[in-house]
């Protein structure tokens, strides 16, 4: 019980816990905006797997960090495009093809990361983005490391969370995207283009799962290896649930999640040896599993989710 | 431009479909191959005679085929009654940790005849325990099945890695986390000698014409579809929609869960956490191609299998990162769901 209690007293578990979040949080809001429209998006591992390896890769042929971001962003939003093409234009099952596109980005990823890499005994590495202290506010118990002396993609996560809020609830842009994902027929019947909406939506919420991508190789880690997102994507869909489909939730999900992550992460230090580590890296997982059967009756589905829209048919 | 829906649907366009798609997954492939500057078709030559050039390579083939068509046939039964099984994987892994436990533990000392099948079942009933949580949890949670199955083969292989770490570690193993073996009596007979091809792809294959059979001739079988393809419906007609899920399930489970027993019983004999390279998700992908038909399984995981064990000899010669068979196989999904959908409909102007 005192281990437990050290480790929630120990200011580097509350540093952990935003660079952990951070990722978790970009890729929540992605899935979000694409729901909030009615387009469920499972690329969303794929997407998060090229992100990260994009992003590290133009970083190591001698682009900038946030050339680097903005990259893995751009990406994010191509394999959005394809992902609108197939459920938004063709109306496919939106399970199906989000499945095929984290197959074909992931695969895609390990084939050009192989072809501009090859194999070596250490993977390479980049200098990743270093922290920003914030002046005063980072000397703060507690509070300063965890939240004023992150790295600054963390600090444009939580920004994003709150312009995204800010759009969805208050501006008629979120009102279109919100009616898109109820009711299309009656969005359109307003003059709104619900193919539009959609395509946009889900290109924009794929940029952003790009970003959480990268945000793994350029500041959480300095390389890039396969299967290294290791079904955070699944998490974020798991945490859009949780987040009953708002974006402030989404930033408190992440970081109450990440919270037991970072948690977990350092008991397994405490207790390593006693209790296999693999029961740890459980938690994440399961406790994604609780919290969608916690929520899932109580949350408000947008009721087109996963809907094709087909203009004059019902 | 708008879609419109067939009327009809062309018998002959329908079978061409997965033969369309994959054509066109080759060709964007060959689009990769050729950026890096290889030679496409002799890449292609390659793969296929690095797939069945020689009797091993055949045979190799044939045996990486094994559990594909057996998490093909776990998707094509559970999608086609939209019951969205993704956990392939992860019920293969406890399949086959359920197998190495079993015979290692318990009953090693039986003879084949009986532990053989005895094993089989025991692998099954474990993909379908992990199978129905989920199905448990969208039941009466509403929890979509997608995620939760997802997520639990995550679970799986951490659990898988920390038996095969602790108490069914095979202290033989120079400290590799590796199970136990079973036991020589439980490994399953061979079809050729000379050759890792097991008895696992009769079993496979058969089990693709019972199902045939079963989906297209059995009151079960209409029902199962019904309820995928219009829930409401099928409950106003009477069909009991919670059980036949629940079959579906027991069915989808427990075909992934004899994928892992028959490839630890066929051809490792033991446990790793590299059991399976991918065979839970590249199932989905033979499902598709198959347009959920059990009989297209076969030939589909025969495809995805020269593509996987060709891809590692062309590799070898060309220099081309083997990945480039993900890649392909990937690619066929989207092309075969786009090719699909052309089936159904024409485009107006």
């Amino acid at each position: 019980m005192s281990a437990a209690f050290d480790i929630i007293a120990s200011a580097g578990l509350w540093a952990a816990v935003l660079r952990i979040a951070t990722p978790l949080i970009l890729g929540t809001l992605g899935a979000l905006l694409c729901e909030r429209a009615g387009v469920l998006n499972l690329g969303i591992e794929g997407i998060m797997t090229f992100g990260a390896m994009i992003g590290w890769l133009s970083v190591y042929n001698g682009a900038d960090l946030w050339t680097g971001f903005l990259v893995a962003a751009l990406a994010g939003g191509l394999f959005g495009l394809l992902h609108s093409l197939l459920t938004v234009t063709l109306g496919l099952s939106q399970h199906v093809s989000g499945l095929g596109v984290t197959l074909f980005a992931s695969s895609f990823s390990y084939y050009v990361f192989r072809l501009a890499v090859p194999v070596a005994g250490t993977p390479p590495t980049i200098t990743p983005f270093q922290p920003i202290a914030i002046p005063r506010l980072s000397d703060l118990p507690f509070v300063g490391p965890a939240f004023f002396a992150q790295t600054p993609p963390t600090y444009l996560a939580i920004a994003l969370a709150l312009v995204l809020a800010y759009v969805i609830f208050r501006t008629p842009l979120g009102l279109a995207i919100r009616m898109t994902g109820e009711n299309p027929h009656a969005a359109e019947a307003q003059g709104i283009n619900p193919m539009v909406v959609r395509y946009g939506a889900v290109i924009v919420g794929s940029a952003l799962m790009g970003m959480a991508g990268a945000f793994l190789t350029l500041s959480a880690f300095n390389s890039f290896f396969p299967t290294m997102v290791q079904g955070r994507g699944w998490i974020c869909i798991a945490l859009v649930v949780f987040a009953s489909w708002r974006p402030l939730r989404a930033l408190l999900g992440g970081l109450l999640f990440a919270f037991f992550d970072g948690f977990q992460l350092r008991l397994q230090t405490v207790l390593g040896g006693a209790v296999p580590y693999q029961l740890f890296l459980m938690i994440p997982y399961i406790l994604s599993i609780v919290a969608l059967a916690l929520m899932a009756r109580r949350a408000r589905v947008p009721q087109a989710l996963m809907q094709p829209y087909r203009r004059g048919e019902r | 431009m708008r879609f419109e829906r067939r009327e009809h649907r062309p018998i002959a366009l329908v079978i061409a479909t997965p033969l369309i798609a994959i054509a066109a997954a080759l060709v964007l492939a060959g689009i990769l191959i050729a950026i890096v500057g290889a030679p496409v078709l002799e890449a292609y030559w390659l793969i296929l005679k690095s797939a069945f050039g020689s009797r091993l390579s055949a045979t190799e083939t044939l045996t990486r085929a094994t559990p594909l068509i057996l998490t093909g046939l776990a998707a094509a039964v559970a999608f086609r009654a939209r019951l969205w099984n993704i956990g392939a994987e992860g019920q293969l892994y406890l399949g086959a940790i359920t197998v190495a436990w079993a015979s290692s533990q318990l009953l090693g000392d039986l003879p084949g005849i009986v532990q053989i099948p005895l094993l089989l079942f025991l692998g099954a009933l474990a993909g379908m325990i992990l199978l129905l949580v989920p199905l448990w949890m969208r039941l009466r949670f509403t929890v979509d099945e997608v995620v939760t199955t997802l997520l639990l083969n995550f679970v799986a292989v951490l659990f898988v890695s920390m038996l095969i770490d602790t108490v069914l570690k095979d202290p033989m193993a120079f400290g590799w986390p590796q199970s136990q073996p079973v036991a020589d009596a439980a490994m399953l007979p061979k079809l050729l000698a000379r050759s890792r091809l097991h008895l696992g792809l009769g079993i496979a294959v058969a089990l693709a014409f019972v199902l045939a059979f079963v989906q297209s001739r059995t009151v079960f079988g209409m029902q199962s579809r019904a309820a995928g393809l219009n829930p409401e419906g099928a409950v106003f007609a009477g069909v009991p929609l919670g059980r036949t899920l629940v079959i579906v399930a027991c069915i989808s489970g427990g075909l992934a869960g004899l994928a892992g027993a028959v490839e630890v019983m066929g051809v490792q004999g033991y446990v790793t956490t590299e059991l399976s390279p991918g065979f839970g998700y590249s199932g989905i992908v033979v499902a598709m191609l198959a347009n959920l038909n059990p009989l297209g399984v076969v030939l589909a995981a025969l495809f995805t299998a020269t593509m996987f064990v060709g891809a590692d000899g062309m590799s070898r010669s060309l220099g081309i990162p083997s990945y480039i068979a993900d890649v392909i196989v990937a690619l066929s999904l989207l092309t075969m769901l786009v090719a699909v959908f052309f089936t159904q409909y024409r485009i107006r102007r």
